[in-house]
């Protein structure tokens, strides 16, 4: 049984815990998205001296998440993924690719969220390709 | 009077990039003024697939994210694996992985010497550094069957074992590539039309470094001393490893670094076949996984990053891969604006880009 | 440029470096991972193969019996052998030729 430390925030205090982390030296790792059914559960981890530091957000579906990416440069692009694949609303972005930057304009909307279920089979010998739900 | 702008879209289909990468480049005459990724033309959804396939297929899944460093994405959902499931990795089986996982550091640092050196037009270190990494390839096939996806970390160690005499072959690869390497490096340290086209290229300095979070031999080449592989993980506890690191941050530092960790490799694998202890290979994993874990692993592009979160059953909840080229995109875009047209492409390689990885 | 002109004229006059296929054939590794073969006569059709493969390349049916092996799906990574518990599929070194023959 494992878990990791992780100090719960809400969205209020995000952007001030985040600048906090800033001005203590810490270097951005990622963010991390689960879908837990009615909302998200979204991780940051930061970095310093080989040490993880986490805090946990939960995200009602609905709500906007604020971006840092005035604070720290390199989310943006972990925070244009999230809103690629998960479709949750991002705002303040640094540079904005609008839902396009990994996903194509045909692509399912928010395919790692759990109400995505399209499939697609590919059977060989020329049949054509067969899309089901 | 101002230059004229115009706005180059630089790939995806590029012949010096190996990999499709979109830069939109706003210039003013030959000068780069500001840099714009676009990328996504390679992306599987290997996030979503590990969801549905049971936890031991994923092994397969995600080694197959890259094919330069896909023993290390093996190794690393591994260790996160076997931190959940507690199954302790008998000692022969860490020195194995350590092995496996320098011989693929050697040969992507050679891959990458490689394609370097065809960006700005020498062709000749091109071929024989790709010459000198077959004999790897080589070893690779006739120790664990395969040349690129090798296939041989399980959750609980490793699925094959290096037999004596084939020790005896990865020491002879690795003494006949240290002489080869003896040829190329007066070449790259010394040769003046390399330095022209690599030194004052692609500088950031170490304050930028941090704040964008750059990773591997980008971070180290600009005095940061980060090298995930000094905290132990895997036979790393016996096997101390010191961080290399250059103060230029341009190109040059770069290429440096990542000859330095060619040397530093060859050392390490050696002294990894000299104290490999005998026993098991693997050991019993009982149970599902359940909880979640993060754990790190030094690739050769950087530190990757997996969070994998388990429920219980046969299925993962949730895996994240954070790579390392992903981490080193914020930089990249610090380095491009000011410098020519023509260093896009070597300042593009510098940081060792691996799209594939990039998108997943 | 002068450091590798010693080593490119040595390329000049040494005998060439690959090998002169189809004439000379490679011989492969012993462990090497080539392509899927089974032995039909210790196989019992259980299926353990087919749940296990991570490509989906398997398809077994205990009735009637049969063995099918999709070779453009295989990643050849020998998770079947491995799991086969009456240890009928085995690895063959050699590289598999196309179309699964």
């Amino acid at each position: 049984m494992g878990s990791i430390d992780a100090i719960e925030i809400s969205l209020d205090n995000l952007l001030q815990e985040v600048s906090g982390k800033h001005r203590q030296g810490y270097r951005f790792v990622t963010m991390t998205c689960t879908d837990v059914g009615d909302g998200y559960d979204i991780l940051y981890h930061f970095d310093k001296d080989y040490e993880l530091f986490n805090l946990r957000l939960y995200l009602k579906k609905g709500e906007e998440l604020p971006s840092i990416s005035s604070i720290f440069f390199a989310a943006l692009l972990a925070e244009n993924e999230i809103k690629d694949l998960f479709g949750i609303p991002v705002k303040d972005l640094a540079i904005d690719y609008g839902g396009r930057f990994l996903l194509t304009e045909d692509a399912p909307a928010a395919p790692m969220g759990k109400g995505c279920s399209k499939s697609i089979d590919i059977r060989l010998q020329g049949a054509p390709e067969e899309e089901g739900k | 009077m101002p230059g004229s702008k115009s706005i180059i879209p630089f790939g995806p289909q590029h012949p010096v990039f190996p990999e499709p990468l979109q830069l939109r480049l706003v210039m003013e005459d030959e000068k780069v003024v500001e840099a714009l990724p676009a990328i996504g033309y390679v992306h599987r959804g290997i996030e979503k697939l590990a969801e549905k396939k049971e936890y031991t297929q994923n092994i397969f899944l995600v080694e197959r994210i890259c094919g330069i460093c896909s023993f290390m994405h093996a190794l690393a959902y591994c260790q996160g694996i076997e931190e959940l499931m507690a199954v302790t990795v008998p000692d022969r089986a860490r020195y194995l992985r350590v092995i496996w996982s320098e011989l693929h550091r050697l040969h992507s640092h050679l891959l990458w010497l490689g394609l370097l050196a065809d960006s700005f037009g020498f062709e000749s270190l091109f071929m024989q550094s790709w010459r000198s990494r077959e004999a790897i390839m080589d070893i690779m096939e006739a120790t664990a069957g395969g040349r690129v996806i090798i296939s041989t970390c399980i959750i609980g160690g490793t699925r094959r074992d290096i037999s004596d005499e084939l020790l005896a072959g990865v020491l002879k690869t690795v003494d006949d590539l240290e002489r080869e390497l003896e040829i190329i490096r007066p070449v790259v340290f010394d040769d003046y039309s390399v330095k022209q086209r690599l030194v004052g290229v692609g500088r950031i300095t170490q304050e930028q470094a941090h704040d964008l979070g750059a990773v591997g031999p980008v971070a180290r080449a600009c005095g940061i001393a980060m090298d995930f592989r000094t905290t132990g993980y895997s036979a790393y506890k016996e096997i101390k490893v010191s961080p290399v690191t250059e103060t230029g941050g341009d190109a040059y530092a770069r290429a440096l670094v990542r000859v330095r960790e060619m040397y530093q490799s060859i050392d390490i694998v050696r002294q990894a076949v000299r104290d490999i202890p005998a026993g098991d290979i693997a050991a019993p994993a009982k149970g599902n996984p359940e909880g979640e874990v993060i754990s790190r692993v030094e690739q050769p592009r950087g530190e990757v990053v997996y969070y994998i979160k388990g429920d219980g059953t046969k299925h993962l909840e949730r895996l994240r891969v954070r790579t390392p080229t992903f981490a080193n995109m914020a930089p990249l875009l610090a380095m491009l604006p000011g410098c020519e047209l023509a260093n896009v492409p070597v300042i593009v390689l510098s940081i060792d880009p691996c799209i594939s990885c990039t998108e997943r | 440029m002068v450091n590798l002109l010693k080593s490119v004229i040595g390329n000049v006059f040494s005998k060439p470096g690959t090998r002169r296929y189809p004439v000379e054939k490679r011989i492969p590794f012993a462990g090497s991972r080539g392509h899927v073969e089974m032995d039909p006569s210790t196989c019992v059709f259980c299926g353990i193969c087919a749940r296990k493969c991570p490509a989906n390349a398997l398809t077994v049916s205990r009735d009637p019996k049969s063995w099918t092996l999709e070779p453009y799906r295989c990643i050849v990574c020998g998770h079947c052998a491995d799991t086969c518990p009456k240890k009928s599929i085995t690895m063959n070194p050699n590289h598999g030729l196309p179309g699964g023959v």
